[in-house]
């Protein structure tokens, strides 16, 4: 399988304290990664690094190829992100904050791209709406189609099911799926909810203290745990440590 | 440098006013305050001590000059602190846009605002005290030019520090341009001050803008030589303040604070 992000023996370390510590992991083309563990795990801050927000204390990062130290800003033409902490403009209407961000990305055709992912988060009707007078869960449906606009071959979603409702959480996954199957988009995702990383994730990521204690598919991941589920795993780790 | 990515900061940012009455009123409401209240000082001062200088010709047109640069720092940092107060900033980072352009981006949205800060106060300053600014000249051309210049590098080192320090550092926004109030002798000569404080306006721009302007109205000439001085310390302002942005933008990267600006 092509890989698209390849992550070698990364370390974070704000002065004393080790955020990642020692991760490496390989993401391949439409794959869902995802990423799990208790507050403070690392995950945001691997997903910072990943987008160049943040610079590694050291290791080796290669997004499609390429390395990112060197070639962040070319990088990024092809990824996006969203997160369930990052808001829009919120005196802008739905449509505006998208076409900013098109014009950001270049995107050519973006009236007509912009209209497919209205319709495509069911937002279509809350297009003239100014961001203010949406709700949470309205609000993160824009983010992620702005998190699409660019057509992302890598997708970074912190999060992002955080503040919608059951229903809109099942479309979403449902959508994001249906983007991997159609178009290869490769997925790195986190979340707190098990269930979702267990319905959504070919291979998780499971770190605790900066390292990686559990990698493999979910369902493999419960098993070495001798566990019956993902959630009893995490209950398991954020309780008593690293296993 | 892609010129969408230009626009689109800029679009953002108009957009934004479009619709804000109490953001148009941001830019309008001082500059029109400063002019009133100044404006009747000066008349008044003008009907008791008539020997004096021409006081409306200095005091307006330093008001009027000191909002332009005043306007042109708000353009730079209160632009990026919408994207702060919005937790946009890291949808904008995770873009393929520099800072470079980032930057560039604000000043255009400064050169909109002090469009408008200058087009409300120079029309009031001609209807109110029939002030007319433009009698300075063509050098006003130059004047404006420098004031606009010192006004981003001033801008550019504030919003350095607010992605340095986050929401902690959003009074400098409004205050650290009046820092450098005193020291450009904008409604006295420098010959005024004591010396120690001279030799601290010999340093900065805005001194010899103001000097200039004063040359100008009391009929001595074109100010070369003060024009030349404020451009070059200008240019030098403006390098250092884009490169200790640059280094501040890498400090915060290394220190991972971009993900938390705003909080």
């Amino acid at each position: 399988m092509e890989k698209i992000v390849d992550v070698k023996n990364l370390k974070k370390a704000f002065n004393s304290f080790m955020a990642v510590d020692d991760v490496s992991f390989e993401i391949g083309k439409g794959e869902i990664l995802g990423l799990l563990g208790p507050n403070g795990a690392g995950k945001t801050t691997i997903i910072h690094i990943l987008l160049g927000l943040t610079i590694p204390t050291s290791g080796e990062i290669r997004i499609f190829d390429m390395d990112l130290a060197g070639n962040r800003r070319e990088i990024l033409n092809y990824i996006n992100f969203s997160s369930s902490y990052v808001s829009m403009p919120m005196s802008l209407t739905v449509k505006e904050n998208l076409r900013i961000f098109a014009m950001l990305y270049g995107i050519k055709n973006s009236a007509e791209k912009i209209e497919e992912l209205l319709h495509a988060f069911e937002i279509y009707d809350l297009r003239d709406k100014l961001v203010r007078k949406l709700s949470s869960g309205q609000v993160t449906r824009v983010c992620l189609a702005k998190a699409l606009l660019n057509d992302p071959k890598l997708l970074l979603l912190d999060e992002p099911t955080a503040s919608l409702d059951p229903d809109m959480a099942d479309k979403t996954r449902k959508l994001l799926k249906r983007f991997r199957d159609e178009r290869g988009l490769t997925i790195l995702y986190t979340s707190h909810n098990m269930r979702e990383m267990e319905e959504m994730s070919d291979r998780i990521v499971f770190l605790d203290k900066g390292k990686v204690i559990a990698t493999g598919r979910p369902e493999d991941v419960v098993k070495g745990f001798e566990k019956k589920n993902l959630e009893e795993v995490f209950i398991k780790v954020a309780r008593e440590g690293t296993v | 440098m892609k010129i969408h990515r230009i626009q689109a900061i800029f679009l953002r940012q108009t957009y934004l006013y479009k619709r804000s009455l109490p953001r148009l009123m941001g830019i309008l409401y001082w500059p029109v305050l400063d002019l009133v209240l100044w404006g009747f000082i000066t008349v008044y001062l003008n009907k008791y001590k008539a020997d004096l200088p021409a006081f409306v010709s200095f005091f307006l047109g330093a008001l009027i000059l000191w909002d332009l640069l005043f306007r042109a720092q708000q353009g730079i940092s209160i632009s990026f602190l919408e994207d702060m107060w919005s937790r946009n900033l890291l949808n904008i980072f995770v873009s393929p846009i520099s800072v470079g352009e980032y930057i560039l981006s604000l000043m255009l949205v400064s050169i909109v605002k002090i469009t408008l800060t200058a087009t409300v106060s120079v029309t009031l300053a001609w209807l109110l005290y029939s002030f007319n600014i433009f009698l300075i000249g063509v050098s006003l051309i130059p004047f404006v030019l420098n004031l606009l210049l010192l006004g981003w590098a001033i801008g550019i080192f504030t919003t350095a520090l607010i992605l340095r320090f986050g929401q902690q550092a959003e009074i400098l926004a409004w205050g650290i341009a009046f820092l450098f109030q005193p020291v450009s002798a904008v409604f006295y000569p420098v010959s005024v001050l004591p010396y120690p404080i001279q030799v601290v306006a010999m340093g900065v721009p805005s001194s010899y803008v103001f000097e200039g302007m004063r040359t100008v109205v009391s009929g001595g000439g074109f100010p070369l030589r003060e024009l030349a001085w404020a451009l070059s310390l200008n240019l030098l302002y403006l390098f250092c303040a884009t490169a200790f942005f640059y280094r501040v933008f890498n400090t915060v990267r290394i220190k991972g604070l971009l993900g938390k600006i705003g909080e």
